[in-house]
C-alpha cells in the first residue's frame, strides 16, 4: 500500500520544500520507493534543492494534461536510487491542479510501485495547497518557532481535519506529524523565539522531529543537494532521525540545546 | 385514542388502546435525501428498524412548503423494513394528501398544539417548554483549530481539547472546555442570559454570554491561564475561579 504524505504550513519560507526534499530522500534511502511531486505550480523549487533543474523536460502540469505520460515526467535522481522527482510547470498557474488531474497522477504514481509520495504543498490555503492536501494520508505539518507560523500551523490543521478527501468520505483522519524547523536554541533561552514547549502545547499533534537552525541549509540547496545527504550536518542528522520517526522508530531528540559554542569549545571539542 | 365501546359479540373485539409508535419527524421532503440518510440510519441497526410502525410528523415541515411524495415515502420506508401507519401534524393539505396515499391522520399529540386550558385540563407532567426539551449537547474532542468554528445550536458546548487562538466556539448553552480556552468562546447566542463559560485555563481572546462580550484584556488578569466560570450578573460578566 503506498501512502500519500503531505508537507504543508500555511506559511510561506519555513522550510516546506528543504523538508520536502530531504524526507523524500531519506525514505528513498531507507530503501522505499519514494516520489516527490512539486505542487507549487508558477513557482517552482523542488527541482533545485533536489538539484535535477536540468533536466526537466515534462512536468506535472503536462501530465495531468494529457501531454506526457507519467513516467517520461518522473526524473530519477542520481544520487538516491529509489527516488523520483515530478516537477512543478513554471508557466501555469495553480488553478492548473484540478481535483480529478490530481488524483489521476496520484493513482499513477501508486500504480507505478511507490512506496511514497511526498506533496510538496505550496504556502497559503488555496488551491494548490488544497490539491497538496486532499488526497492525503499523512501530514508533516512544518512550523518555525514563532506565533504568526504557529498560528498559520493550526489553521492549516483545521483544513486537514475538514476538507481532506479522509475527512469528507468520513475515514480514518489524516495521519499529523509535527516538524520543527530553523529552531535556535540561543533564540529560544532569550525569548526570541518560542519554545519547543509552547508549540506543543498549542498544536498539540506529535513531534515528528526538530530541525535546527544552520547554515549548511542554505549551502545544501544553493547546491542542490537535500540537506539529509549532508551526514555530518547538524541539520542532515535532525532530518535522518525525524525519517525513523516516521517509520516508527525511537529516537531521542537531539538538537535541542544551547549549541552556541565558546572559545575555548570550539578549541577542544 | 379515543375509548371506543367494546364489542361483545362477533368475530373481533374493537378496543381504544394506547401504544408506543416511533415517530418519523421530517425535516426535508427531498425523496433522494431521505432515503439516503434512512438507509445509513437502519444500516446502523437493522434489528431494530425490522416491520417496525412509524408514524410520519410533518409538523417540521415549513407550512407552505412543498408536501412529500406520499406513496413514494411510503414505499421507501417499507423498503426499509418500517411500516407507516399514518401521520400527525402538518397542515391540512398535507393532510389530505397522506390520506389519499392510503395513511391515517392521527390527532397532535405535543402540547405546544394544544390549547393552552385544555393542557392545563389534560394534567399531564409535560416538558416546561418544547425548546427546552429539544436541547441537545454537543461533544468535541478533537482540539478546535484556528479558523474553525463550532457552533452548538441547540444546547451547550462541550470541548474536550483545547481550542486554538483564532477559532470560535458557539453555544446557545453553556460552554464547557477540558483544556485551553485560546480563542473566541461565545455562549447563550440566542439570548440565554444563564449560560456559562467553564474552561481549565482562561486564555480567551474574546468572551459573550447573550450578546455581552468582554475581550481578555478586560479580564483581571489573576484570573488569566486559570480555570474559572464566566456568568452574566445583569449585564456584567462575571469571571470567578473555578
Amino acid at each position: 500500500m503506498s501512502k500519500i504524505i503531505v508537507v504543508t504550513s500555511g506559511k510561506g519560507g519555513v522550510g516546506k520544500t528543504t523538508s520536502s526534499a530531504s524526507l523524500a530522500t531519506g525514505l528513498a534511502q531507507r530503501g522505499y520507493k519514494t516520489a516527490v511531486i512539486d505542487f507549487d505550480v508558477g513557482l517552482r523549487n523542488l527541482d533545485l534543492i533536489m538539484g535535477c533543474e536540468r533536466r526537466v523536460v515534462y512536468d506535472f502540469v503536462n501530465v495531468i494534461n494529457g501531454d506526457a505520460t507519467l513516467k517520461q515526467a518522473l526524473i530519477k535522481d542520481k544520487r538516491v536510487p529509489d527516488l523520483s522527482i515530478l516537477p512543478a510547470s513554471q508557466t501555469r498557474d495553480k488553478q492548473a491542479l484540478t481535483q480529478e488531474g490530481v488524483q489521476q497522477v496520484l493513482e499513477g504514481v501508486k500504480e507505478l510501485g511507490y512506496d511514497y509520495v511526498v506533496c510538496d504543498s505550496p504556502a497559503g490555503i488555496e488551491q494548490g495547497a488544497l490539491m497538496a492536501m486532499y488526497f492525503a494520508d499523512e501530514a508533516v505539518v512544518v512550523t518555525n518557532p514563532e506565533v504568526s507560523s504557529v498560528r498559520d500551523s493550526d489553521r492549516i490543521l483545521g483544513i486537514l481535519q475538514s476538507k481532506s478527501r479522509r475527512a469528507e468520505e468520513g475515514q480514518d483522519p489524516v495521519r499529523e506529524h509535527l516538524l520543527i524547523t530553523r529552531y535556535d536554541a540561543n533564540r529560544v533561552n532569550t525569548g526570541d523565539m518560542l519554545a519547543l514547549d509552547d508549540i506543543l502545547e498549542i498544536l498539540a499533534i506529535p513531534l515528528l522531529g526538530v530541525i535546527p537552525e544552520s547554515e549548511t541549509v542554505l549551502t545544501a540547496s544553493n547546491a542542490g543537494a537535500p540537506i539529509i545527504l549532508e551526514e555530518k550536518a547538524a541539520a542532515g542528522l535532525a532530518y535522518a532521525d525525524a525519517v525513523a520517526r516516521f517509520l516508527g522508530e525511537e529516537r531521542p531528540y537531539r538538537f535541542l540545546g544551547n549549541n552556541k559554542k565558546g572559545f575555548f569549545r570550539k578549541l577542544f571539542g | 385514542m379515543s375509548t371506543a365501546p367494546k364489542e361483545t359479540t362477533g368475530p373481533f373485539e374493537l378496543k381504544g388502546e394506547m401504544s408506543l409508535l416511533s415517530v418519523l419527524r421530517l425535516l426535508d421532503v427531498e425523496p433522494r435525501r431521505i432515503a439516503s440518510a434512512l438507509a445509513a440510519k437502519v444500516k446502523q441497526s437493522p434489528a431494530l428498524f425490522r416491520n417496525v410502525p412509524v408514524v410520519i410528523d410533518l409538523g417540521a415541515l415549513p407550512q407552505d412548503g412543498a408536501a412529500p411524495d406520499f406513496p413514494h415515502l411510503v414505499t421507501t420506508l417499507r423498503e426499509h423494513g418500517l411500516i407507516p401507519v399514518g401521520v400527525r401534524h402538518g397542515p391540512r393539505a398535507m393532510q389530505d394528501l397522506a390520506e389519499m396515499a392510503g395513511l391515517a391522520i392521527l390527532p397532535a399529540s405535543s402540547p405546544r398544539r394544544m390549547p393552552r386550558q385544555e393542557q392545563e385540563r389534560s394534567g399531564k407532567a409535560e416538558e416546561p417548554s418544547a425548546a427546552r426539551s429539544q436541547r441537545h449537547s454537543q461533544l468535541v474532542d478533537k482540539p478546535v483549530r484556528s479558523g474553525q468554528q463550532i457552533y452548538a445550536a441547540d444546547g451547550d458546548l462541550v470541548l474536550v481539547a483545547p481550542a486554538s487562538p483564532g477559532s470560535e466556539l458557539l453555544a446557545a448553552g453553556c460552554i464547557h472546555v477540558y483544556g485551553a480556552l485560546r480563542g473566541r468562546a461565545l455562549a447563550g447566542v440566542n439570548g440565554d442570559t444563564l449560560a456559562r463559560i467553564f474552561c481549565f485555563s482562561l486564555e480567551a481572546e474574546l468572551v459573550a454570554i447573550a450578546g455581552r462580550y468582554q475581550l481578555i484584556e478586560d479580564i483581571d488578569p489573576e484570573l488569566r491561564n486559570r480555570p474559572v466560570q464566566i456568568r452574566l450578573d445583569g449585564d456584567q460578566l462575571v469571571t470567578s475561579p473555578l
